[in-house]
C-alpha cells in the first residue's frame, strides 16, 4: 500500500527533530522541573514511531541500524548497575549522590548519579516500546 | 570487602564466559574457568593461618539495611573448610572436565552453569545473613538443575533435573519459613546474633517448628532418607558434575546448615534424635541399596547418600555436648563433631576420585554397567590404582584416610550409646549396631566397585570401545585426590590442627575455652573395641561379598512398587492431572469469561472491603468546587465513553477510546500536574499507535450475538464496577488512617539535590521500585518479542525426545 504523502513526509522530517530536541530537554530537565527518564524515553520512542508510520520500517531501519532489544537490555543494565555501583562506595544499594561542579561553558552545574539511573530508564522505555511495535507490525 | 568480591567473582566469570566462548572459538573455555577457581582457592587458602589462630574475617555490604538484610560475608573455621572444598575440588573437576567433555558439546553453557554454581555455593557457606543465605541456597538448586539437564535431549536427564529441583526447592522453601520464624523470634537475620540471643527463646512456641523446617531444608539438600530419591536420578548429569555437585559440595550444603545451626538448636533432644536418627538410618539404607546397583554411577550415588547420612549422624551425636552447657563431660561428646568434619573432608577426596574413575571407565569403554565390565586391571592399571585407593578408603581400611574417620565414627557411636540422657539408655545401643551393619554393606559395595570392574574376565564384545588408559589430563585430577587420600592417613593432624579445630570453635562457640578436638591416631591398641569392629567388618564383609549371590534375594523383600520413587511419581502425576482438570475448568478461552472473573473479584474484594469498613459513608462537603472547564471535560468524556458502545467500526472505537485518555490528560493540566499530563499524553499517543498496529491482525468487527442472559450479567457487572470505582474515588480523601509521609519528600532539594519532588521520589527515595519496574518492563518487552518472533520450528521437535 503506497500512498504519496509528500506533505506528511516533509513535515515529519522537521517535526522529528523538534520532538527529539524536546525529548533531550525533558530528560535533562527532569531533576528540577517536569520531565525525567521515563517521559524523555517515551517522547524519543514516539519520535521513532512517527518515523515508522511516515516511512516504512525497512527505510528507517536502514537509516538507524540499531537493535532496540539491545538498547533495552543496556538500559536495564545501566539502571541496575548504578544500584551495585553504590556498593563500591560502601553505601547501601541504590544510594544516589549529587554534587555541584564548575564546568567551563555551563557555569556551576549539578551533576548527579540519578542521571545515569534515569538514562537507563529512558533507554529501556525506548527499547521496549520500539521492540514491541516493530515485532507486532512485522508479524505479517 | 575482598571476601564479598570473592563470592561475586564466579558470577562475573559466568557472565563473561559466553562472550569469550563466542569471540575466541579456538580457546577452550574451561581454562578460563579453572583460572578463576584456582585463584579463588589460593586466595582462600591464604586465610588458613589466620583462621587457625582463632580469627574470623567479616565484612558487611549494606543491601536493604531497613529490613536488616545485608550482604555479610563471614569467614570462620567452618566456612573455610567448605569454601576450600568448593574451590579446590572445583578446580580439579574443571581440569578433569576439559578432557572429559568433547568440544562439540555446548561448553559455553556448561562452564557458565558451573561458575554460577561455584558462586552460589560460596555464597551459601560465606553468608551470615539468613535471607542472603537462602537466596544463594536456591541458586545452587537452580544451577544444579541446569547442570543435570545439560544433555536435555534425553528424557531421563530432564526428569532427573526436575525431580532434584522439586525436592530441593521444596525443602529450601521450608527452610525459608523456618528462617522467618527465627527472625520473628529474635528480630535479626544474622546467624551469629541469633546464636547470641537464642537461649532466651528456647521455650518459644515457634522454636521447635523452626527447627524442623530448617532441618527439612538440610535433609532435602543432603539427600537424607526419605528425600534421597533425587540423588540417584541426578546422576544423569555429566560425570564431572556428579563428582562436584552431587558428591563433594552441593549435597554437603545441608550438612553445613546442620553444623551452622548446631549452636542454635543443639542440645535439644528432638534435634539430637532427628539428626542422628535420620542420619544413621540414611547411612544404613544407602549402603544397603548401593549393593544391589549394577550401574557404577548409581552405586556411587547410593554410597554418597549413605556417607552423607553418616556425617549427618555424627553431627547429631556431637550436638549432645550442648545439652549440659559447659562441662568437661560435654567436650567428650564433641569428638563426634570433630570426626564428622574430618569425614566431610575425607569423603570429598575419595568420593571425588571414585566418581572421576567411573567417568574414565565410562568415557573409555562406553559403559558403566558392572555386568559388562571386568578385567580392566591390565589395560587400565593407573585407573585401577586410583579406584582401589578410593574404594578401600571408603571401606575404611588402613593406609587410607577413610580408616581414621571410620574408627572415630565407631568411637562416637559407642560413646553416645553409653550416655544416660535423651533416653539413650534404652535406644542408644541401636546406634553402634546400625553403624556397624551399615559399615559391612559399605565394605561390600566398595569391593564391588574394584573387583567387578577391574578383575574377572575381560569381555571386549560387550564394550563399545576396547579399553585403554585415558589421556593423561584426565588422570591428573583423580591422581591428586588419591594422593590426598593416602597423605591424610599419615598426617591427619595437619588437617586437624589447621582446619578442623578452628571449625570446632565455630560450631561450639560456648565451649571454646576448652581444647576442642582430639589428636587423630591410627592405632588405639589391641583392646580398643573400634579395632575389633573394623576387623569384624572386614571379615563379615568379605564373606558377604564372596557369597553374595546366596543372599541378594533379600532385596526382593523391597519391591519396586513400594518405593518412594513410585510415591513421588504418583504424587506428581496426580497433581498434574488435577491441576489440568481444574485449570481447564475455568480457562475457557473466551475473553468475556476472563473479564468477568477479573471484575467479579474486583467487586467482591474492593466493594466488600468498602462495605465492611464502612468507608462508603464519606463526606464530600470539604472538596473543592467544580469549575466550568472541569465540568465540560467530564461531560465530553462521558459522551465519548457511552458512544464507544454504539461505534460501528473498530477504528472509531479506538479513536473514541483515546478521547478518554486525552481527557484525563486535560484534567491533569487543569489540576496543575504537568508531569502527569505530559506522561499521560504521550502514553495515550503510543497506546493508540499500538492499537492501530494490532488492528491489522484483528478479524472483521461484527455485531456480537450475545444471549440475553449474559448480556444482563454484563450490564450488572459494568454498573457495579463503575459504582465501586466512584465510591473509591470519593471516599479516598476521607479516611486518614496513617500519618502522612509527604513531609519527608519536601526536603528533596537538600536530600536528593532535585527540585522536582516526583522525580526525586522515582529516582532516589524509592529508586528500588523504579529499578524493578524497569526490569519488569524489559522482561515484558522480551516476552512480546519471543512470543511473536521465535516460533518453534517443526524440525526441532523430535530432537527433544531421545
Amino acid at each position: 500500500m503506497k500512498i504519496n504523502n509528500v506533505i506528511l513526509r516533509t513535515v515529519a522530517k522537521i517535526v522529528v527533530f523538534i520532538i527529539l530536541t524536546l525529548a533531550t530537554y525533558l530528560f535533562l530537565a527532569g531533576h528540577n522541573s517536569p520531565g525525567g527518564g521515563f517521559i524523555g524515553g517515551l517522547v524519543l520512542a514516539s519520535a521513532l514511531v512517527l518515523l515508522f508510520i511516515v516511512y516504512d520500517i525497512e527505510t528507517v531501519q536502514k537509516a538507524i541500524p540499531v537493535d532496540f532489544k539491545k538498547v533495552a537490555a543496556f538500559g536495564a543494565f545501566l539502571s541496575v548497575g548504578t544500584g551495585f555501583g553504590a556498593l563500591i562506595f560502601d553505601v547501601p544499594f541504590l544510594s544516589q549522590s549529587f554534587a555541584y561542579f564548575n564546568l567551563p561553558f555551563f557555569g556551576e552545574t549539578e551533576l548527579t548519579t540519578v542521571t545515569i539511573f534515569e538514562a537507563g530508564v529512558a533507554l529501556v522505555v525506548v527499547g521496549v516500546v520500539v521492540t514491541i511495535i516493530l515485532s507486532i507490525s512485522e508479524d505479517v | 570487602m575482598t571476601l564479598n568480591i570473592a563470592i561475586i567473582i564466579p558470577f562475573i566469570a559466568a557472565a563473561l564466559i559466553p562472550l569469550i566462548y563466542k569471540k575466541i572459538p579456538k580457546f577452550h573455555i574451561g581454562w578460563f574457568a579453572i583460572i578463576v577457581s584456582v585463584v579463588l582457592f589460593i586466595y582462600l587458602a591464604r586465610y588458613i593461618p589466620s583462621i587457625a589462630n582463632g580469627n574470623v574475617i567479616e565484612n558487611t555490604v549494606h543491601w536493604i539495611p531497613a529490613y536488616g538484610i545485608n550482604f555479610t560475608a563471614y569467614l570462620d573455621g567452618l566456612s573455610l573448610i567448605l569454601a576450600l572444598l568448593i574451590t579446590g575440588v572445583g578446580s580439579l573437576v574443571i581440569l578433569y572436565s576439559i578432557f572429559y567433555l568433547s568440544s562439540k558439546e555446548s561448553l559455553g553453557h556448561f562452564y557458565t552453569y558451573l561458575m554460577l554454581f561455584m558462586g552460589a555455593m560460596l555464597g551459601v557457606v560465606l553468608s551470615d545473613n539468613m535471607m542472603v543465605l537462602y537466596v544463594f541456597w536456591e541458586l545452587t538448586s537452580i544451577s544444579s538443575f541446569l547442570l543435570i539437564a545439560f544433555w536435555y535431549q534425553r528424557k531421563r536427564s530432564r526428569d532427573g533435573a526436575r525431580k532434584s529441583l522439586l525436592i530441593t526447592v521444596a525443602g529450601g522453601f521450608a527452610m525459608l519459613v523456618g528462617f522467618i520464624m527465627i527472625y520473628s523470634m529474635t528480630g535479626t537475620w544474622s546467624i551469629r546474633e541469633v546464636i547470641g540471643l537464642v537461649s532466651e527463646f528456647s521455650n518459644h512456641a515457634l522454636f521447635i517448628p523452626a527447627m524442623i523446617l530448617v532441618l527439612l531444608g538440610a535433609f532435602t539438600k543432603s539427600a537424607q532418607f526419605p528425600f534421597h530419591i533425587w540423588l540417584p536420578d541426578a546422576m544423569e548429569a555429566p560425570t564431572p558434575v556428579s563428582a562436584y555437585l552431587h558428591s563433594a559440595t552441593m549435597v554437603k550444603a545441608g550438612i553445613y546448615l546442620v553444623a551452622r545451626f548446631t549452636p542454635i538448636f543443639g542440645g535439644e533432644v528432638s534435634w539430637f534424635w532427628l539428626v542422628t536418627g535420620v542420619g544413621i538410618f540414611t547411612l544404613f539404607w544407602g549402603s544397603f541399596n548401593a549393593v544391589r546397583q549394577t550401574d557404577l554411577k548409581a552405586l556411587l550415588a547410593y554410597s554418597t547418600i549413605s556417607q552423607l547420612g553418616m556425617i549427618m549422624s555424627m553431627f547429631g551425636m556431637g550436638s549432645a555436648a550442648l545439652h549440659f552447657g559447659y562441662t568437661v563431660e560435654s567436650t567428650f561428646y564433641t569428638q563426634a563433631t570433630f570426626a564428622a568434619l574430618f569425614h566431610l573432608v575425607n569423603h570429598s577426596t575419595f568420593k571425588g576420585a571414585l566418581f572421576m574413575v567411573v567417568g574414565i571407565v565410562d568415557h573409555e569403554v562406553g559403559t558403566r554397567d558392572i555386568r559388562r565390565l571386568g578385567g580392566l586391571i591390565t589395560l587400565m592399571p593407573i585407573t585401577f590404582t586410583f579406584a582401589t585407593i578410593g574404594s578401600f578408603s571408603m571401606a575404611g581400611l588402613p593406609l587410607f584416610n577413610g580408616f581414621l574417620s571410620k574408627e572415630m565414627f565407631f568411637t562416637a557411636a559407642l560413646n553416645i550409646s553409653e550416655a544416660g540422657f535423651f533416653s539413650l539408655d534404652t535406644w542408644g545401643v541401636l546406634i553402634p549396631i546400625i553403624a556397624w551393619v551399615a559399615s559391612i554393606f559399605t565394605f561390600v559395595y566398595s569391593m564391588i566397585i574394584v573387583f567387578q570392574t577391574f578383575l574377572g574376565p575381560y569381555q571386549e564384545e560387550k564394550l563399545e570401545h576396547p579399553a585403554h588408559e585415558p589421556p593423561i589430563g584426565m588422570l591428573v585430577a583423580p591422581g591428586i585426590l588419591a594422593l590426598l587420600v593416602v597423605g591424610l592417613f599419615f598426617v591427619p593432624n595437619l588437617l586437624g590442627d589447621y582446619l578442623l579445630r578452628p571449625a570446632m570453635a565455630s560450631i561450639f562457640p560456648t565451649l571454646s575455652g576448652e581444647e576442642l578436638g582430639v589428636p587423630i591416631y591410627a592405632w588405639h591398641g589391641w583392646e580398643s573395641p573400634e579395632l575389633w569392629m573394623t576387623v569384624g567388618v572386614v571379615i563379615i564383609g568379605a564373606l558377604l561379598y564372596i557369597y553374595r549371590k546366596y543372599w541378594t534375594g533379600v532385596y526382593r523383600l523391597f519391591p519396586e512398587k513400594w518405593s518412594f520413587n513410585v510415591f513421588y511419581s504418583f504424587i506428581l502425576d496426580w497433581m498434574e492431572e488435577r491441576s489440568t482438570a481444574i485449570t481447564n475448568n475455568y480457562m475457557t478461552g473466551y475473553l468475556r469469561d476472563y473479564l468477568v472473573y477479573i471484575y467479579l473479584f474486583f467487586i467482591v474484594a474492593i466493594g466488600g472491603t468498602i462495605l465492611y469498613t464502612g468507608a462508603y459513608s464519606f463526606d464530600i462537603s470539604g472538596n473543592a468546587p467544580i469549575t466550568t472547564f472541569e465540568a465540560i471535560i467530564a461531560i465530553v468524556m462521558m459522551i465519548a465513553a457511552i458512544s464507544i458502545l454504539f461505534a460501528k467500526s473498530r477504528l472509531t472505537a479506538i479513536l473514541i477510546n483515546s478521547i478518554l485518555g486525552f481527557g484525563v490528560a486535560a484534567f491533569f493540566v487543569l489540576f496543575r500536574a504537568p508531569d502527569l499530563a505530559l506522561t499521560q499524553l504521550i502514553v495515550e499517543t503510543v497506546t493508540t499507535v499500538l492499537f492501530l498496529v494490532a488492528y491489522y491482525f484483528l478479524p472483521e468487527w461484527q455485531k456480537e450475538d450475545v444471549p440475553r442472559r449474559s448480556r444482563n450479567v454484563n450490564i450488572v457487572i459494568s454498573i457495579l464496577v463503575g459504582v465501586v470505582f466512584t465510591v473509591i474515588a470519593l471516599a479516598v480523601q476521607n479516611g486518614r488512617l496513617f500519618e502522612t509521609i509527604s513531609g519527608y519528600f519536601e526536603n528533596s532539594y537538600e536530600l536528593a539535590g532535585g527540585k522536582n519532588i516526583v522525580n526525586a521520589i522515582l529516582g532516589d527515595f524509592r529508586a528500588f521500585d523504579t529499578m524493578l519496574e524497569v526490569v519488569v518492563l524489559l522482561i515484558a518487552g522480551i516476552g512480546v518479542y519471543t512470543f511473536i518472533k521465535l516460533k518453534a520450528k517443526k524440525e526441532d521437535e523430535h530432537f527433544e525426545d531421545q
